[in-house]
């Protein structure tokens, strides 16, 4: 789950035209925010289809996190992804942290919601014992980290509204700006602006804004890769806090797809399991 | 003119001919020059922080911005709401602050929200950890539920006494906020929103008492305490000179052109300041005020010459040159030794005292040239009539006076001498005190709010960074222990009111992870056990809040912050050095260089700060001073002589404060340069006319002593009165450092006055060679001279 790919919604134009439809019988003023509302909502849609179909992928992970003083500290941790089809649910996910040495077995597991608090259970190799977390908090900071839990999680297409608002240019590549709003009650965000390439359909830029619409966070996704299959995946992932001057990058390793992962594995036994 | 000119007098004499001939030319100069400079005035800003009161090089504040660069910053707006029933535990009162949380995270570079309803409760379910809010939807709250709301609160050591009071009678809303520091109206747009929400709150919820204090209001204080000065001190402040200039000049056109003159020059030393790219404090608002009352001690000293002259029948233009001629000199040494005390302020720690000293040095040095060139053009060119009558005024009086003195020299060399020792002894018992919120009076809402606030929750944090053994070592279980002893000890000390620390939070995780059993309420004594329940930490922290506001980044220190309540500098002194004893007796090697910081430490030391960087100032300010005074005195040894005159009321001063006042703040500091400066003007003045009386008139010591008496006393108590009404008047400054630079200096200068007329010439008297008031040769032509150069 923790890979911000775009999940698997086999969404049909006419599904979009109906909704559309449905919503737009008022006047001919909202139109034009109706038009605006559905490019956005394709573009998300098209970069969303680009890469799925993974099934399950397996990846290794360096986060650097880098305060204002520009100290740095450095976490190791390994995220393992189950892909669902159903649109309604969100993946199921799998993060083990092997460093620091003190925290190494510590797994979190995680199946998201797309609107509701997300399912999550911990594991604590010193007390060797499973806790269920219930927390309706996503927009906390993920393990003192600039990304919020919900930067992972909520790449979903219909944890959002969506906004077309025009192109744009970024390292000399055309570029999609949608907006998005999130529909989850208990969001750090008002709004996020994403830029989408045109050539392959990534997210190459996200600019958070926070409750009261201030410009708060920027995300770089950088070094894509294509995978068997034309899935696509960022391997340098940079979040920085404008606000607070802190950082942190994530660098991914190597992708594994299709390793053969099933629901047995993103249950709460398996946490004490590992090593 | 008398006979004798010196090459200053032919100076004066030329310069004040040729300022005549082109009088329109420098009218036109004055005016474009004043207005030239003073359009720097556009790029004066007020400054909005606090730390502007401190050097870089203060090693306080390098140990806080190092702290501050490790942790969260914690600047911050706290809300105090008390609500009528007396006990907030109830539905309406929780509503509020329920709404009042929600509502904060729309105020401008709001960073996090605090209070009790948002806190994120943790509790064990069976083999579930729950992570919530304490309190929501507070208005549906049944009374069972509201008790227990209270009893989870007030067992919470993060709350109890932080959020809300151990006595439920106050309740908090905490808004942290970081500015981007772009614009600066970023600060006065934000505390706008945030009395906008607490008006909207109070009255939506009519009956509860809502104040706001915290760092972004203290920081507002300072703008708004300057902003009040500039608006009603400066104004009422132009009034009072009017009023005294005209009871002393009596003359309405050398009245409008004094105006005008000191005007200009507290233009000009804005307009300086403007293109130094000052921010003003309420400190360097007090320069117009200072510049007013010295600029007008010059003009009135030439002006009253001028009007003497006039009126035993010189005619005007004559009168201006010989006002200017027997004025130069006096009017020069004394406005460089002024400027050259304030200028001494450069050696403060406190940035705000170099631009009050550089803008008054600047201020004073313009009306200086302005009373030599401007002065005169202008007053030639204006309607000056005087009565022409020889009137010897009060000389008399002046002349028993010095009779008196020489008289009962003996008696006042040592009379007065004693007493003023007896009184500095007293000085020690000064107690410095910088109580910041405190600076302000209650004019000011800061300072109500503040008093209110005090009332229920402490206000003062002092902060720590206990040092771990290296990366990580704060999960070790010898170092959560000692923490969690510093934590204990912190606690049982006097006046501290709350202390939050990370041993707390480890204690309730580890009573959450086994299933909220009482029994686990301890610290874990595994290491790795302490660093994963540092990660469930983390993934449990809320939306704006991140470990970094407790735990450094490499997990090598963590936070403890000590909340006093409202206490004084000497009682805060008192409990850092407790803890700063407290971590050499106790802790380990690795936690030995933990150390007290925070705003509040800043300002316990600031004092003692500028203390001692005034000290090199001080010494210089003396040295210049002497230096100028040989030079205007014509005499080593009365130069050097000169100082102890001088000296003495200044610390006479501080004395008679300590014994009536007993505490002051650090503006303590400033006084002793800045009153230097002015006091020494008394001394050039008589001893100038002491030395004339001997060199040129030949008088015995006693003559030359009753010649400086009726030539300058009544300049010098008409001077003095000026001088004390302006810096006394400094004592309504909204800002009580101000007030106490005003009032300590103006009693200085009182002191000086009393110690020139009565101890000075005693002390002249003193020594080998017979003082006799025997025959003088004084005739009425000397007389008449005399009272020319009454004002000198």
């Amino acid at each position: 789950m923790f890979q911000l790919k775009q999940q698997n919604k086999r969404l049909t134009a006419a599904f979009v035209g109906a909704a559309i439809a449905v919503s737009s019988f008022a006047s001919a003023g909202y139109a034009q925010d109706d038009a605006a509302k559905q490019k956005g909502y394709e573009i998300a849609a098209r970069s969303d289809r680009s890469d799925t179909g993974f099934e399950s992928s397996e990846v290794e992970a360096v986060m650097i996190l880098v305060n204002k003083a520009g100290q740095e500290m450095t976490r190791e941790l390994s995220f393992k992804t189950l892909e669902r089809e159903n649109e309604d649910v969100g993946d199921k996910g799998l993060t083990v942290f092997s460093t620091p040495r003190d925290v190494q077995g510590t797994a979190l597991l995680s199946h998201a919601q797309i609107l509701k608090p997300d399912n999550q259970w911990l594991y604590l190799p010193a007390l060797k014992r499973v806790k269920r977390i219930s927390s309706a908090n996503k927009s906390g900071p993920f393990v003192g980290s600039e990304f919020a839990f919900e930067d992972f999680t909520s790449t979903e297409l219909k944890k959002y509204d969506y906004k077309y608002v025009g192109e744009d240019t970024l390292d000399g590549m055309k570029m999609d700006v949608v907006e998005r709003f999130p529909l989850y009650k208990n969001s750090g965000y008002t709004k996020q602006v994403s830029y989408i390439d045109q050539d392959i359909y990534q997210v190459r830029k996200i600019d958070f804004y926070d409750r009261k619409g201030t410009l708060l966070k920027t995300l770089m996704l950088n070094d894509y890769r294509e995978y068997d299959g034309g899935v696509w995946r960022a391997h340098t992932l940079q979040m920085s806090n404008h606000i607070t001057s802190k950082s942190t990058t994530l660098k991914y390793g190597d992708y594994k797809f299709k390793t053969g992962l099933a629901d047995r594995d993103f249950v709460k036994g398996v946490l004490k399991r590992i090593r | 003119m008398p006979k004798t000119m010196t090459a200053m007098d032919e100076f004066a004499v030329k310069l004040a001919n040729t300022v005549l001939n082109f009088r329109w030319l420098i009218l036109l100069a004055t005016v474009l020059v004043t207005f030239g400079i003073a359009s720097g005035g556009q790029y004066l800003s007020f400054s909005n922080n606090y730390r502007d009161f401190f050097s870089e090089s203060n090693p306080e504040l390098q140990a806080f911005e190092e702290f501050q660069d490790t942790y969260t910053k914690n600047d911050n707006f706290f809300y105090t709401i008390v609500p009528p029933s007396g006990d907030v535990f109830n539905n309406e009162t929780l509503s509020l602050v329920e709404e009042m949380t929600q509502a904060a995270w729309q105020i401008p570079h709001s960073l996090r929200v605090d209070s009790i309803t948002n806190f994120q409760h943790t509790y064990a379910e069976e083999d579930d950890l729950i992570v919530e809010n304490l309190v929501e939807d507070a208005a549906d709250l049944s009374p069972a539920q509201l008790e227990e709301k209270r009893t989870i609160a007030l067992a919470e050591p993060l709350l109890r006494n932080q959020l809300v009071t151990a006595d439920s009678r106050a309740i908090s809303v905490n808004v942290v906020v970081q500015y981007p520091q772009l614009a600066m109206d970023e600060l006065p747009l934000t505390v706008m929103e945030v009395r906008a929400l607490r008006d909207q709150m109070k009255e939506k919820y009519p009956g509860h008492e809502i104040k706001i204090t915290g760092v972004s209001m203290l920081n507002v204080a300072f703008q708004e305490a300057g902003f009040g000065d500039v608006t009603t001190m400066i104004p009422t402040m132009y009034l009072i000179l009017l009023a005294l200039m005209v009871v002393m000049v009596r003359s309405i056109s050398g009245t409008i052109t004094t105006l005008i003159m000191i005007f200009f020059a507290s233009a000009i030393s804005m307009g300086v300041a403007g293109f130094g790219g000052v921010a003003l404090t309420p400190i360097s608002l007090s320069a117009p005020t200072i510049i007013l009352t010295l600029a007008i001690a010059d003009a009135v000293h030439i002006l009253i010459t001028m009007r003497n002259a006039m009126k035993a029948g010189t005619e005007k233009r004559e009168a201006i040159v010989e006002a200017n001629r027997v004025n130069f000199l006096p009017v020069m040494v004394t406005s460089l030794t002024t400027a050259i005390g304030f200028l001494a302020l450069n050696f403060s720690d406190a940035p705000p005292f170099w631009h009050l000293g550089n803008m008054s040095a600047v201020g004073i040095v313009a009306a200086w040239l302005m009373s030599i060139t401007f002065l005169p053009a202008m007053i030639s060119l204006m309607p000056f009539r005087v009565a022409q009558k020889t009137d010897q005024g009060d000389n008399g009086f002046y002349a028993k006076l010095a009779a008196f003195v020489v008289r009962n020299n003996k008696k006042l060399f040592y009379g007065l001498g004693a007493a003023a020792i007896a009184v500095i002894t007293a000085i020690p018992q000064i107690e410095l005190n910088d109580q910041w919120t405190e600076y302000f009076d209650q004019r000011i809402e800061f300072r109500r709010d503040a008093d209110f606030s005090n009332e229920y929750f402490g206000f003062y944090p002092i902060e720590f960074s206990v040092l771990a053994p290296g990366e990580g070592g704060v999960s070790d279980p010898a170092y959560l222990a000692k923490l969690d002893e510093f934590t204990k000890w912190a606690r049982a000390q006097d006046n501290v009111s709350h202390v939050y620390s990370i041993s707390d939070i480890m204690k309730r995780l580890n009573r959450n992870m086994h299933a909220d059993d009482a029994d686990y309420y301890r610290l874990p004594d595994d290491r790795d056990l302490a660093a994963q329940y540092l990660l469930l930490y983390e993934i449990s922290l809320p939306y704006g809040l991140d470990l970094n506001d407790r735990i450094n980044i490499d997990k090598s220190a963590s936070r403890v912050t000590v909340t006093m309540t409202n206490i004084s500098t000497a009682e805060t002194k008192e409990f850092l050095n407790n803890s700063r004893a407290w971590i050499a007796e106790n802790a380990p090697d690795y936690m030995k260089a933990t150390v007290p910081t925070s705003a509040q430490v800043m300002f316990s030391y600031v004092a003692e700060r500028n203390v001692e960087s005034m000290i090199t100032g001080n010494i210089i300010a003396i040295l210049a001073i002497g230096v100028i005074m040989i030079f205007a005195l014509k005499s080593t040894s009365l130069g050097l002589l000169s100082i102890v005159p001088n000296g003495l009321p200044i610390l006479v001063a501080f004395g008679v404060w300590a014994l009536l006042v007993g505490s002051v703040g650090f503006s303590v500091a400033a006084v002793a340069s800045v009153s230097l400066g002015i006091v020494v003007d008394d001394t050039v003045h008589f001893l100038s006319k002491y030395v004339r009386g001997m060199r040129e008139k030949g008088y015995d010591r006693a003559g030359a002593i009753r010649y400086a008496f009726e030539t300058v006393g009544s300049a010098l108590v008409v001077n003095t009165v000026i001088l004390v009404v302006g810096f006394a008047y400094l004592a309504t400054s909204n800002f009580k450092v101000n007030a106490d630079m005003g009032l300590l200096t103006a009693l200085a200068i009182s002191f000086a006055l009393i110690f020139d007329f009565l101890f000075l010439p005693a002390v002249m008297l003193q020594g080998k060679g017979k003082a006799t008031e025997g025959d003088r040769n004084d005739n009425d032509e000397e007389n008449k001279n005399v009272s020319t150069q009454a004002a000198e």
